[in-house]
């Protein structure tokens, strides 16, 4: 190895190995904002959640209508690309299976669309099942726009990267296609546990 | 902590060390046209979303916020977007030096 | 070599700390000996890289605080930040006789020189005055009487940084005008502005648009962003206002 500084030891990421923190993580306990543009700040009475692509027939919630769907509170890990992982934190949200109740489709794949244009890309089937939720609320207080809200996809299971900030709908495929950072390399899946940051990882 | 959509907002100008690695060319002084609204500007002065240790960085126009250019360095590569940008536009030093 | 007209890919160096001094309790100045330096301008910055024994690294950016000069030495002036990752190492466990990795110069937006002239205004907040302060420096070395306006805010003037040298450019130099503001604490008597930077601040403060300033605003990004507003609803040129914010940098 090459070059080395004296004594710079950087942001501590050598903590007792903890089975729940995948490889090349390190554990943070205040919750870092990335963001790759401004903060949408769309007034509640304008905001919607839809349901559309490939579907036998799209649904759509105002902002009080997906509030009177039951929500669920979990507690969950969550990893992040940059290298944070946080654990147990909690969220409060309506499960994806709760949304997707009744609704027709062949399709495999799933586009989350967001406020501000982002987009990233799922299997419909990590979403389902209880792995997935459009989280309105975390550590008991509605979520801060910062993070997400007024309301975020929460996939834990996956990089954080995929749990899109100001999300407004699910847009089902039958083929797989690239989201925002996916189109520019980042993994098509982003499983934290086989390290998949990168298309070819 | 409180945390501003503020804070998370650069000039383009902090992404000029990363830039001319791949550009060679001082980058923050090149000048570009917004393919969203048409506004024309040095890179430097726009607006760049990037936070430490993320691979991605994406630079938008100052006027209105569209996608200008995205860098994505991670995994031994570089990968440009530049699905933002009509023209870019760089000083030929060449004939300076 | 052409000094900083060839462009040239940019390479990491390995820099040696020559000396160091508090500028304030928080911030230290740092001067380095970096051998094949092809020089730069002022407001240009470098990137530093900092490598742990474990191959752990960390990269940030620092505006150079020194004038253009010949030779290969530059300063750097770096702000602690409590909860930083690179700040506290930089400025406190680095020592003389330390190495460190650094590739510059960087940036050709946010630079002045002598043949650029003024009017110059110069609006800093905190740390924010580095780059601000290498564009003094170089104007006293060139004895320019280019006229120029420092605007710079701090919390209190124990944290007023390079402030025995700004009071030395005032005294010894040729129209130059340095106005502070402390926003938190102020001493008593003080006679200058108490508050943050605002309109009003900036009307007295600034040229008049109409003589065509060019204005360098470096800070955090809230001040930068709303001394930029103000000023261009003041009637200044948008494309004669330079900004550079810091951002999460972590420290």
């Amino acid at each position: 190895m090459g070059f080395v500084s004296r004594a710079f030891k950087g942001r501590p990421r050598d903590q007792p190995r903890d089975a729940r923190v995948p490889p090349g993580q390190y554990l943070v306990r205040d919750f870092p904002v990335l963001s790759a543009g401004p903060t949408p700040h769309t007034p509640l009475a304008e905001w919607s959640f839809s349901i559309d692509g490939e579907v036998d027939a799209e649904k759509h919630w105002t902002w009080e209508e997906l509030r009177a769907l039951p929500s669920e509170t979990v507690t969950r890990d969550i990893h992040c690309v940059t290298k944070w992982s946080k654990l147990d934190t909690i969220w409060e949200g309506v499960s994806v299976d709760t949304l997707l109740e009744g609704v027709e489709t062949a399709a495999d794949y799933v586009m989350a669309v967001c406020d501000g244009g982002y987009t990233t890309n799922l299997p419909l089937e990590d979403l389902t099942g209880g792995k997935a939720w459009i989280a309105h609320a975390f550590d008991g207080q509605p979520l801060e726009s910062q993070h997400g809200g007024p309301g975020r996809l929460l996939v834990p299971h996956l990089y954080f990267w995929k749990s899109a900030k100001w999300i407004r709908g699910l847009r089902l495929m039958n083929d797989d296609s690239p989201g925002f950072w996916e189109t520019y390399g980042y993994h098509m899946y982003g499983d934290p546990w086989l390290e998949q940051r990168y298309s070819g990882d | 902590m409180e945390i501003h959509e503020q804070d998370v907002r650069l000039d383009g100008n902090a992404a000029a060390g990363l830039l001319q690695e791949v550009f060679v060319h001082e980058f923050s002084g090149a000048r570009g046209a917004c393919a969203s609204c048409g506004a024309v500007g040095e890179m430097g002065a726009q607006h760049l979303y990037m936070a430490p240790l993320a691979p991605g960085a994406v630079l938008r126009c100052a006027a209105c916020e569209g996608v200008l250019m995205v860098v994505v360095h991670a995994g031994g590569r570089f990968r440009l977007g530049f699905r933002g940008l009509v023209w870019l536009e760089m000083k030929d030093t060449a004939v300076t030096s | 070599m052409a000094g900083t007209a060839l462009q040239r890919r940019l390479t990491w160096r390995v820099a040696e700390v020559v000396d160091l001094g508090d500028e304030t309790p928080r911030v230290r100045s740092l001067v380095l000996s970096v051998p094949g330096w092809p020089g730069h301008l002022a407001g240009q910055h470098v990137d530093v890289r900092l490598t742990a024994d474990d191959g752990y690294q960390a990269e940030r950016s620092y505006s150079i605080a020194s004038a253009p000069a010949a030779g290969e030495r530059l300063t750097l002036t770096v702000e602690r930040l409590a909860d930083g990752e690179v700040s506290p190492y930089l400025a406190g466990e680095l020592r003389a006789g330390d190495k460190l990795e650094l590739r510059g110069p960087i940036g050709g937006y946010f630079v002045w020189d002598i043949a650029i002239g003024g009017p110059l205004l110069l609006v800093a907040g905190g740390s924010g005055i580095c780059p601000l302060m290498a564009m003094l420096r170089l104007r006293q070395a060139a004895g320019s009487d280019i006229p120029t306006r420092l605007l710079y805010s701090s919390r209190s003037l124990e944290e007023v940084i390079y402030r025995n040298e700004l009071d030395r450019l005032v005294a010894t130099g040729t129209a130059l005008d340095v106005r502070l503001t402390l926003t938190r604490d102020q001493p008593e008597r003080w006679a200058g502005y108490h508050r943050r930077i605002d309109t009003d601040m900036l009307t007295e403060v600034a040229w008049a648009p109409n003589e065509r300033p060019l204005t360098f605003v470096c800070g955090p990004t809230p001040l930068v962003e709303s001394v930029a507003e103000s000023l261009v609803n003041l009637g200044h040129e948008p494309t004669r206002i330079k900004t550079e914010r810091f951002g999460p940098t972590g420290g």
